[in-house]
């Protein structure tokens, strides 16, 4: 298996399928660390983290908090509303005051795309990218890929539907990179609006009927419509969104029966999904979350200089 | 080695021998010798036979007219830290530029007579090269209200413009261009229309998806490029349409060219040489409005050129400090530099690709915006200001941000590998720049 080389991760565009896989593996070693009594491992003790999210997230922020306390670092979480970034210092300024301070790793949240990779450039700190933008939020494409795999095993020829709010979601983009890598076949459905023609470059197919795409999924993968204010350009009403593009109890009989719904929250109940169906059998979203902690402690236990799953099953 | 020359004693005659001397204006293209007495150009024999000139060879050089960039932020006042009327003049010099045409949009903006009288004393005082002013369309810039054009004229501007900003009421614009004809003032436009680019900051297309910037479409320039052939047709106003970048508003220009139609444009350098693959990195110093855009319109721009439907080149010179750069994509201000580098992007990406020769490229330099904005420049007859660029089409250089004499550093051709630099500027007879 291929080793880990890389200082950052910022994208998932850029890993190899070799990297992804390691990622994954890793994870599949902490979640069974997650399942034991004791779920704390020694791999980062003495490590700092700092968790710096220029804009305002609770899952994440608390899954990765989770996960290098699970590794025995040490862990400060800066959200904007405190820091000095809403004094109007600028980013490379804190990240730099951070720096000096000897972390070894920072985990960002930032609204503005290539906010992560404009600090790995400039830190020699570890940087995770925790969402920048409408560019990429790599961990959460590995937990959902993660999460497929451990359902539906291979990746390869499997049929992955995502819909919804495409053109602002870095979720999207991440996802895309992590299942085409892996030999899984995209589908984005959504209104064109939010899912302009230009994603056809990325290796995807689009579908615009939501009901042509859905007898053939194996996955289907719910977005988030986001963007509350450009709600009113982009599609009409929430009620009309639902009409064309809500994974409703009628749209679910065309299904295959064994799909999986997934979704990275927060979830809009009855919007992007009947709330019946969130909670249902086939729904994987809280497993999502859960996987979401050995996820990102693989990703940490990787960028700290971790060798691999074999290390942490001796 | 590189540095700029104190002027020396302009009416010492002198003679640039041997070059090959392109002055579009009077069609030559020929090595011959180049006579200048008291700042002015002259034909020797006109003068008396004793007159003894200074004798420097410039052999395998090529002299032109000294160049003219009529895109031009100096920054004062108000932000002299990014670039002053002196470094950017000498940042002029530097490129061969000996003509330059400064952009209102200052702080305070240029919008009436009191600033504009400001501004031509700080350039008597601090320019290396000739300085043209232009004033605000409207007040403040603030696209509500005109500016005094009329008394702004009498100031002394060579044209109008709210760049940087886009009128986008066409009501407003009309009147602008109505008001503008009246005094045959040109008006330079920014095409960019607001609603169609809010929170853009790269082309929108393949890249902005991939890097998840938000995207800044061709048609919003386009829709404006329409707007102003209609209104320029209406008005009869001599409209040009700066910094271009797309198919659309080079076929839109096409079109109405040839049904004579006083539309203009101009190209940069870095839409000629750049596309939107180059923000991969989410490198600020490749961002800049318009954005460039892609191969398919790169083409269009040089096809343009090369039909002579687009017959200026400027370089939107813009400079920002390196902190005000170093920054978050979408919280970077929108500009590169241009000047000192501008004319070997041109070579490389003109004449080395044979969109067009040495003639038209120096024409597109010179008599073409001189001729747009009325100003006696641009030529090298008899009679005229000693205005000179010396060429070395065949020095190569590597361009270096640090070593830019401009305040701001923020150039997207960093590292370039060139041919071709401006080695003799003068200015009225005055060496002002020597390597």
């Amino acid at each position: 298996m291929t080793s880990w080389t890389r200082k950052d991760l910022v994208s998932l565009r850029e890993l190899s399928a070799e990297e992804i896989r390691l990622i994954l593996e890793t994870g599949k070693a902490f979640k069974e660390v997650l399942s034991r009594p004791i779920k704390k491992v020694p791999s980062l003790r003495g490590k700092t983290v700092v968790n710096l999210f220029v804009e305002p997230s609770t899952r994440t922020r608390i899954s990765f908090e989770l996960a290098a306390k699970r590794l025995s670092a040490d862990v400060v979480s800066m959200v904007s509303e405190s820091s000095s970034i809403k004094k109007g210092e600028t980013l490379k300024d804190t990240a730099l005051n951070l720096q000096a301070m000897n972390v070894d790793y920072i985990i960002l949240r930032h609204s503005a795309a290539g906010a992560a990779q404009f600090l790995s450039e400039r830190l020699k700190a570890s940087v995770i990218n925790a969402g920048d933008g409408a560019h990429e939020h790599p961990t959460q494409g590995l937990l959902d890929l993660f999460t497929i795999a451990e359902r539906k095993g291979d990746l390869k020829g499997l049929k992955v539907v995502i819909c919804g709010d495409i053109l602002f979601s870095r979720v999207a983009r991440s996802n895309i990179w992590a299942l085409t890598k892996s030999g899984a076949e995209v589908t984005l459905v959504g209104p064109k609006t939010l899912v302009p023609e230009d994603f056809r470059g990325l290796g995807v197919k689009i579908e615009y009927d939501f009901d042509k795409a859905l007898p053939h999924a194996d996955v289907v993968m719910l977005l988030r419509i986001q963007h509350e204010r450009q709600r009113q350009v982009m599609f009409p009403s929430v009620g009309e969104y639902i009409s064309l593009f809500g994974l409703t109890k009628k749209r679910f009989q065309k299904c295959k029966s064994d799909v999986l719904i997934m979704h990275p929250g927060p979830i809009n109940r009855g919007v992007e999904v009947d709330s019946e169906l969130a909670d249902g059998l086939n729904s994987v979203i809280l497993q999502q979350v859960t996987n979401g902690i050995a996820i990102r402690m693989a990703v940490l236990y990787l960028l700290g200089g971790g060798k691999g799953p074999q290390e942490l099953v001796s | 080695m590189i540095q700029n020359t104190k002027p020396q004693d302009a009416h010492s005659p002198f003679c640039l021998q041997g070059g090959r001397i392109i002055d579009p204006a009077n069609d030559r293209d020929a090595v011959g010798d180049l006579y200048v007495l008291e700042g002015k150009i002259v034909d020797p024999t006109k003068v008396p036979a004793s007159t003894e000139w200074k004798k420097i060879s410039v052999a395998g050089k090529i002299v032109t007219p000294g160049l003219i960039d009529i895109h031009v932020h100096l920054r004062e006042p108000g932000q002299s830290a990014k670039e002053t009327i002196a470094s950017g003049t000498a940042t002029a010099a530097a490129g061969g530029f000996t003509s330059i045409v400064a952009m209102p949009n200052t702080n305070p903006p240029v919008d009436g007579p009191n600033t504009i009288a400001w501004l031509l004393d700080r350039i008597e005082k601090t320019a290396l090269v000739n300085v043209f002013v232009t004033g605000c369309i409207s007040q403040k810039m603030q696209g509500e209200l005109l500016a005094p054009i009329g008394s702004m004229k009498k100031a002394g501007i060579v044209a109008i413009t709210d760049d940087g900003h886009c009128i986008q009421n066409n009501e407003l614009m009309r009147r602008a261009l109505e008001y503008a004809s009246m005094l045959d003032l040109p008006l330079f436009d920014h095409c960019q229309d607001y609603s169609l680019t809010a929170g853009g900051v790269m082309n929108e297309g393949y890249w902005s998806t991939v890097l998840g910037l938000k995207g800044w479409p061709a048609l919003a320039e386009e829709i404006i490029v329409g707007r102003n052939i209609l209104l320029a047709e209406m008005t009869k106003a001599k409209v040009h349409c700066q910094h271009l970048s797309s198919i659309g508003s080079v076929r839109m220009i096409r079109e109405a060219k040839g049904r004579g139609v006083s539309i203009y444009g101009e190209v940069t350098p870095h839409h000629l040489f750049l596309t939107d693959d180059s923000i991969q990195g989410y490198n600020t110093n490749f961002k800049m409005n318009p954005p460039v855009r892609t191969k398919r319109d790169q083409e269009a721009l040089k096809q343009g050129i090369a039909d002579g439907i687009i017959e200026i080149l400027a370089s939107d010179h813009a400079p920002h400090c390196p902190y005000e750069k170093e920054v978050e994509f979408d919280q970077a201000p929108f500009g590169v530099l241009g000047l000192e580098t501008e004319l070997a992007i041109y070579i490389k990406t003109l004449i080395d690709e044979q969109v067009i020769d040495w003639k038209r490229m120096i024409a597109m330099l010179t008599i073409n915006p001189a001729r747009l904005l009325k100003l006696d420049k641009g030529t090298l007859s008899d009679g005229v200001d000693a205005d000179i660029t010396v060429i070395d089409p065949g020095l190569e250089w590597v361009i270096r941000a640090e070593e830019s004499l401009s305040l701001s550093r923020n150039t997207c051709f960093d590292q370039v590998s060139v041919k071709g630099r401006a080695v003799k500027t003068f200015v009225k007879g005055n060496l002002i720049w020597s390597i």
